[in-house]
């Protein structure tokens, strides 16, 4: 058993509404969802001493403790890569409240992804500057390729021609998903179902993804509190225990583009993700009842569940397509409708659903919820948590 | 090729530089240092190069230089002018060439070939003079980056009456082109559909999608700029690698150069790129991974056929697409079967 699992706990969620158009700033967003977050615990923000939140968030923890009205701060911490930072925000926390070096962290991530900034539009300043990053966007921006639908694309094709996928494949991904939000009324997709055939019919994005493999664009805010498990017994809900934390990157990681890599049709840094996450929990994948996969774009659902050993290699297609991912599945995947479904807050809003299910609170409740699986974003460095119930 | 230019130009060019290359060889400025430990410091220190020869006394005292020897790719460095280089130092037969290029319009410059040959290692004390012999001018040539003409001039490096190094340099000083070329040669090839971006009414505009270029990848895009598709290849272990870096994962070895590739390649996987639209592009357009015979993959559009006949396998050759005045791409056609 590691040295972190167990010992912390998320106590609190809290979101704003999930639009098109919050009509507000970005820092309004993340103070509100703070505030709902500490509420749901049943603390206030005089309890909060550390923030932690992704590097591409814009809004500055001082800020949102300057307008939450949240005081001293012993730690704050950013998590880089995109939304390969999800889950990486409660690691950071975790350690933190393990160590001592806090006591009660708040993470957050909020943005007007569609109103304001769209990560899906092409902004050709990404290849321009002479960073690392910046040189190693020019090895594809010049050509045009430089959408996250295009990145993932380039993998989907090769995962294709690997092991005989289609586009229903991928399709039967955003069915469950739109199946699972209707039922959802916080999603933006609630009572939206769609068919494989509207799937089909979709427009291409960049093929081979239509643009209903493509999560939406959303305005909106989420907000964890992470505290030590002793002390979430207190509070006001019951705890989501931490029972596993981790990030990963593999070698030959680029930023959505790791296509130098002998192999193509895996997220080697998924797997490096899980290994922690399941030598940390003493647990495997036949021991989790619901997964929160992370869904910006189909394919890299069904590479997830082959890469966390959910099945094997070229398998997930048959997992999905017998109905594996629903909520009667045998892994029901994002009961609240994911990414594609629900919202696209970067992957936190799947985390505070992995926290409803451990409470047992979802609209879409899985039977015996007791350890659930939190996967963060696909194709960057990413991360991944187990929350259990006590 | 060659080309037609104007005529005044080219023959005031052309004398000048025979008046030049009469001239001989013209002794430039002794480095304001000896040779000295303080910069060979820095410079290693700049270059991550531990080689204890030139930098701890007791190594190099014991090593087959019997002391303290400067880095020979160095060279340079001593007699370098500085950035407040000022009129009325000693000139060099080549200022007045690149001069009246300038004026000509030639105002582009890119460095295309340095060649150097160290005579003998130098050590701490000495004070070196360089001197300067202007090689040739050729031109006007039609390059991938515009007309232009290839500059070259070879320096030597004296300490007292021996030439200890010389070095031979090159550069292409082109004309970058405002107006689109009515020639045509050059000019955007993609039709509709094929996605490379479309000259407006007689003007090239600048395409937007640069890429960011820095010491470690220079050499590839100057590469492309020359028609050549160039692969890293390390110093120390020969391994070849795209994309470039500065250190070899392999061996460490910072010393590197680079292979030019074969030109053909096979599609590994690739795009279909509809929406939303790309600045400087026509939809749809195709980006594929294409894995060399090399042994290295690299990203690039597949042009000169429709989208749907691209597929996994293809075999494909190397084209090159000059986007803008400074801009060449490395592109992919189908290679003929
Ligand atoms: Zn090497």
């Amino acid at each position: 058993m590691s040295f972190l699992s167990g010992r912390t706990a998320v106590a609190g969620i809290g979101a704003t509404e999930f639009s098109k158009r919050s009509g507000r700033s970005e820092l309004r967003l993340a103070a509100e969802a703070v505030l709902a977050a500490l509420d749901d615990a049943g603390l206030t923000p005089a309890d909060v001493d550390g923030m932690v939140t992704y590097t591409q968030d814009t809004n500055q923890e001082i800020a949102v403790a300057r307008e939450a009205g949240i005081g001293d701060l012993s730690f704050f911490s950013r998590v880089h890569y995109g939304g390969g930072a999800a889950c990486g925000t409660v690691l950071h926390a975790a350690m933190a409240v393990a160590t001592g070096v806090a006591e009660t962290v708040v993470c957050y991530r909020a943005f007007n992804e569609r109103s304001g900034r769209r990560f899906g539009q092409p902004d050709a300043r990404i290849g321009g500057e002479p960073s690392s990053q910046g040189l190693e966007m020019s090895w594809h921006v010049p050509y045009g390729l430089m959408t996250p639908a295009a990145w993932v694309a380039m993998f989907a094709r090769r995962y294709m021609h690997a092991y005989g996928v289609t586009s229903e494949d991928f399709g039967r991904v955003a069915v469950a998903m739109r199946r699972h939000a209707a039922t959802n009324p916080a999603a933006w997709f609630h009572r939206r179902p769609i068919t494989l055939r509207e799937h089909q019919e979709s427009k291409w994005i960049v093929e081979p993804l239509h643009l209903l493999d493509c999560c939406q664009e959303s305005d909106g805010a989420v907000a964890l509190v992470v505290t030590s498990a002793e002390r979430a017994r207190d509070l006001r809900r019951s705890p989501a225990v931490i029972r596993a934390a981790a990030q990963g990157s593999g070698a030959g990681q680029m930023m959505m583009t790791s296509y130098y890599r002998d192999d193509m049709t895996g997220l080697p840094e998924m797997g490096v993700v899980g290994g922690r996450l399941w030598e940390q929990a003493g647990l495997g994948p036949a021991d989790v009842q619901t997964a929160i996969l992370y869904d910006h774009f189909t394919p890299f659902v069904l590479t997830q569940l082959e890469e966390l050993g959910f099945c094997g290699r070229g398998e997930a297609r048959d997992y999905v397509a017998d109905g594996g991912i629903e909520i009667d599945g045998r892994l029901p995947v994002n009961p609240h409708g994911g990414q594609l479904g629900e919202a696209y807050i970067h992957g936190m809003n799947g985390i505070a659903e992995a926290v409803r299910q451990i409470r047992g609170t979802s609209v879409n409740q899985v039977a015996g919820v007791h350890n659930v699986l939190v996967t963060a974003g696909t194709g960057v460095p990413t991360s991944g948590l187990i929350l259990s119930a006590e | 090729m060659t080309v037609t230019t104007d005529s005044t130009l080219h023959e005031r060019l052309m004398t000048l530089a025979e008046r030049q290359i009469a001239a001989g060889e013209v002794f430039g400025a002794a480095a304001a240092d000896p040779v000295n430990l303080p910069m060979i410091r820095h410079w290693t220190d700049a270059m991550g190069d531990a080689n204890p020869v030139y930098t701890d006394p007791e190594a190099a005292a014991a090593s087959a230089h019997g002391g303290i020897v400067a880095p020979p790719a160095m060279i340079q460095v001593w007699t370098m002018p500085g950035v407040n280089r000022k009129a009325g130092q000693t000139p060099t037969p080549v200022d007045d060439v690149l001069a009246t290029l300038n004026e000509g319009g030639y105002t582009g410059v890119v460095a295309t070939n340095c060649e150097q040959t160290y005579h003998r290692y130098i050590r701490p004390g000495e004070r070196l003079v360089p001197a300067t012999r202007f090689a040739g001018l050729a031109g006007p040539k039609r390059t991938a980056l515009g007309e232009g003409y290839f500059v070259t001039w070879n320096v030597t490096w004296y300490s007292g009456d021996e030439a200890v190094a010389e070095m031979l340099f090159r550069v292409l000083k082109f004309r970058p082109r405002k107006k689109k070329d009515p020639a045509g040669e050059e000019g955007p090839q993609a039709g509709a559909g094929e996605g490379t971006p479309q000259a407006g009414a007689g003007e090239r505009a600048p395409y937007p999608l640069r890429p960011a270029v820095n010491g470690d990848t220079a050499f590839f895009w100057e590469g492309v700029a020359q028609g050549e598709l160039r692969i890293q290849r390390c110093g120390g272990c020969g391994e070849l690698r795209h994309p470039p870096g500065p250190m070899c994962p392999s061996c460490r070895s910072t010393d590197r150069g680079y292979a030019v590739a074969s030109g053909e390649g096979e599609v590994y996987s690739y795009v279909v790129h509809h929406n939303p639209p790309v600045p400087g592009r026509q939809t749809p357009f195709v980006v594929a991974v294409v894995q060399l015979p090399e042994g290295v993959r690299i990203v690039g559009n597949v042009v000169d056929c429709a989208p749907s006949e691209v597929g996994i396998g293809m075999r494909v050759r190397v084209t090159y697409r000059q986007m803008d005045d400074e801009l060449t791409l490395p592109m992919w056609a189908p290679r003929e079967a």
